[in-house]
């Protein structure tokens, strides 16, 4: 008999070591998240894939599934809450959506879209956070960070190369770069490196390919994210 | 020194003396910033080479920390503590007087690099405050008097060495004493007894006490020592948490002052428990000064024996102590975050589970410990389990060091039996005309005046041992903020919800007190509370609305009488947002204030 969990009152079937948020996505139920991907351990850093499991919210990314567990996902109360952390995601960075490249492709924007964000609510910080366009084939945006921390993740453990870090904390935790000077230019960073190919939104640009794909026909564009993310694992 | 001149430092042994081992990383920077002042870039740069480690990853510790200085600092550094008790002695005004007679301004560096003057959070001086680091060191009692003389000083650049010793005089003020605070034990006296019954029957003597955890969470200690004593993994690790950052905490800075000795001891019977062979003491940054005479009282102990291999003469009963500084950063009391900070790296709390009893520092089973809760163990080898849940009550055993400050006669360190009611408490310190009493720190609970018949226990009111006290002429409004201010400051930053959670709180409580808020303001702040409350990370980001919610329940006077009688008013002030053009026109008459010309075409 397989062990099983009711995920917004359906049975879910699991097995040992797979977290709610896993165990969900092979029984077909999307949870929205940012900083999870599939071929990295959890984070757990964007809470965007919180539930509510027996009254507490935890992340479902980390979370193990236990036996007869009851997870409330894609309720009000949840969705609410999830749309007020994009909110405070929108308002501590800079975020213009229709002047972005990423715009179409962004999963930021793509989640705002699908949970129904329709204002930032809270007031905009307004950061100042310079550009680095000092790499021949990568652009650095910081002002879309949303600190999910793939680019530092696949730097270190996939092209051993340890690109990009994280300093400072609070509202005032930033990206840096393994240079003395602080510029991309000085790293060794390549163009087809994972972490220059993760960024989901629009931090690490590749320059040179801008707008190939007109804004109107991108991913995001055609389908809401729920059903991309369901059909390509990410 | 310019940012780009190569330090002279010998960086390399410095390193070396480290054992070039990277998760040292953290004492490495406080060692190479206590010899050049800060941490220059090319400093980083040698530091990641002499470890072979990346770059990025030495920047990203350097910067987490608030007491480690990406930037000059100036050759007199002052923090003056920001709780909200020093604020209520006048620490701001003392602050605004010691910067306008050494010309600087606040977090920036004199012109000539020689003073710079910032704040800092709650530096566990709360009993003989307003107090302030000078170089690390505290420098308590202050006042305008004493300011003269520090600006004096500091202008005829006298070394710290001949400044006079009664500035640095830090005072126990123990008040009430009850079984731990009056013990007197030869070292080595509760761990023979303890190796008396054997492993096995000292773990039955902590499990029939019942002690639970004193740094607040009041989880029950022989349970964590239980689990980790049976993890699979071999090389266990104790660890003592020194991280005494709850703003109004001080008790266990008396305790590591007169009684190091008994948390040594208490140390080594949690490693006889459980089977482990090294210790660490993780000292916060501002208990800086107390590291000389804490390493010399582990000297004594090797010395007899008490510390070392074959302790005691048992065979295989190895076990020592290094003592690890911590570097400004309060979410390091948060057992995973202290455990990533001793590893060398950012502070940043651990996914759980797993927990550290199986996947602690390192990945070994670790035992992490309050200060207060290692001493009292020696209580119970002294005395036995029974004796030590004689007192109390039944879910909370044994005594309880209260850290007491704010408006009372006699400020200091209160040990009780669990059960004692706050009024009580009150009584005995001196306290009249009393509104409120923060119990808990920052993080605890602020209680009205007809809840002062509570009492101190985990069933009740818990805490780890801070509690401030507010008499009637104090503005709860501004106790809430400044405990939001203390957040947003030491949020790590990790998860979204406490991250940008707290800095929105911190913005709409300034709107507040600029008497600009309205209604709709107290339903954000209501709205970022709950998702702080549900979806942070640690508890810092769940705690972090704790004296919001409960001061906007029972003091909510406080907040309104500051709201327009507005149903929305704006973040955005255009009257502010022209300081620029003032500034470039060189006016500040009437007519260039927007709110002014109004307020005179009305009138």
């Amino acid at each position: 008999m397989s062990k099983r969990f009711l995920f917004d009152g359906r049975p879910v079937v699991f097995e040992d070591g797979q977290t709610i948020l896993q165990a969900a996505r092979a029984a077909g139920h999307y949870i929205p998240h940012l900083c999870w991907h599939p071929d990295f351990p959890p984070h757990g850093s964007c809470k965007l894939c919180i539930v509510k499991v027996a009254g507490r919210h935890v992340s479902s990314c980390a979370m193990p599934a236990k036996e007869g567990m009851e997870v409330e996902s894609n309720t009000p109360e949840i969705n609410g809450e999830r749309r007020a952390l994009l909110q405070m995601l929108f308002v501590e960075g800079n975020h213009f959506c229709p002047s972005c490249e990423k715009s179409g492709n962004c999963q930021l924007q793509a989640l705002a879209y699908d949970l129904e964000m329709t204002g930032e609510r809270f007031a905009h910080f307004f950061p100042e956070r310079p550009v680095d366009s000092s790499h021949p084939d990568v652009l650095l945006d910081f002002n879309r960070c949303i600190f999910c921390e793939l680019c530092v993740r696949a730097s270190r453990d996939v092209d051993g190369k340890n690109v990009f870090a994280l300093t400072n904390r609070g509202i005032n935790k930033h990206l840096v770069v393994n240079a003395e000077s602080g510029r991309l230019g000085d790293t060794d960073l390549a163009a087809d490196d994972l972490a220059a190919n993760i960024c989901p939104v629009g931090v690490i640009l590749k320059k040179r390919v801008g707008f190939a794909t007109p804004i109107g026909e991108r991913t995001y564009d055609v389908k809401p994210i729920h059903i991309v993310a369901m059909e390509d694992g990410k | 020194m310019t940012s780009h001149e190569v330090p002279a430092v010998p960086i390399e042994s410095i390193v070396r003396k480290h054992g070039g081992d990277p998760t040292r990383l953290l004492q490495i920077l406080i060692d190479v910033q206590e010899s050049i002042g800060w941490l220059p870039p090319p400093a980083l740069t040698s530091v990641a080479a002499a470890l072979s480690i990346p770059r990025s990853r030495v920047e990203g510790v350097a910067g987490f920390y608030h007491f480690l200085h990406k930037r000059p600092v100036g050759r007199f550094h002052l923090q003056f503590a920001d709780n909200i008790t020093e604020r209520m002695q006048g620490s701001a005004e003392l602050m605004a007087s010691l910067c306008s007679k050494l010309w600087v301004e606040p977090g920036r560096v004199s012109e000539d690099g020689l003073v710079s003057v910032e704040t800092t959070s709650c530096i566990g001086m709360g009993d003989q405050g307003p107090a302030l680091l000078v170089n690390g060191m505290p420098l308590t009692r202050l006042s305008h008097q004493r300011i003269n003389q520090i600006a004096e000083l500091v202008r005829r650049e006298a070394p710290l060495s001949s400044w006079p010793p009664e500035f640095f005089r830090v005072d126990d003020n123990i008040r009430r004493a009850d079984a731990l605070l009056s013990l007197e034990m030869a070292p080595g006296a509760a761990l023979r007894a303890a190796v008396a019954l054997g492993r096995d029957g000292w773990m039955e003597q902590m499990q029939i006490s019942n002690l639970r955890g004193r740094g607040g969470a009041g989880f029950t200690t022989a349970v964590k020592w239980m689990a980790c004593r049976d993890a699979a993994a071999p090389e266990k690790v104790v660890v003592c948490n020194a991280d005494e950052g709850e703003p109004g905490t001080f008790k266990d800075r008396v305790l590591l002052t007169r009684m190091a000795d008994v948390v040594f001891e208490g140390m080594t019977l949690a490693a006889w428990a459980v089977g482990a062979c090294r210790g660490f003491v993780y000292l916060r940054g501002e208990y800086r000064y107390l590291l000389e005479s804490l390493r010399e009282a582990l000297s004594l102990r090797r010395a007899e024996n008490l510390l070392g291999r074959g302790i005691q003469g048992i065979a295989g009963f190895d076990f020592d102590i290094e003592i690890h500084l911590g570097a400004g950063a309060y979410v390091c009391g948060e057992e995973t975050a202290l455990l990533e900070s001793l590893e060398g790296k950012r502070g940043t709390p651990r996914i759980r589970p797993p927990f550290p009893v199986t996947h602690g520092y390192l990945g070994r089973p670790t035992v992490v410990n309050n200060v207060e809760t290692l001493a009292k163990t020696c209580l119970i080898a002294l005395g036995g389990g029974e004796a030590f849940a004689a007192t109390g009550t039944a879910q909370s055993t044994g005594t309880k060091l209260l850290s007491i400050s704010g408006d009372c006669a006699q400020p200091g360190i209160y040990e009780y039996p669990f059960g004692v009611p706050i009024e009580r408490v009150l009584e005995d310190c001196g306290a009249s005309d009393i509104q409120a009493v923060q119990v808990g720190g920052a993080a605890g609970i602020t209680l009205a005046s007809y809840e002062f018949h509570r009492r101190i226990a985990f069933e009740d009111v818990p805490t780890a041992g801070a509690f401030m006290v507010f008499d009637s002429s104090r503005d709860l409004f501004e106790v809430a903020r400044n405990f939001v201010d203390f957040f947003a400051h030491e949020s790590c930053g990790f998860c979204t919800p406490c991250r940008v959670g707290t800095a929105l709180l911190k913005k709409a409580m300034k709107k507040l007190a600029e008497g600009r808020g309205a209604k709709t303001d107290l339903a954000d702040i209501e709205w970022i509370d709950r998702l702080l409350k549900n979806a942070s990370h640690c508890g810092l980001g769940s705690a972090a609305p704790n004296p919001v919610v409960d001061t906007l329940l029972k003091f909510r006077p406080a907040y309104e009488r500051r709201l327009q009688s507005l149903d929305f008013e704006p973040a955005f002030d255009l009257d502010a947002a022209l300081a620029a053009a003032r500034r470039a026109s060189g006016r500040d008459d009437p007519g260039a204030h927007i709110g002014a010309e109004e307020a005179g075409q009305n009138g």
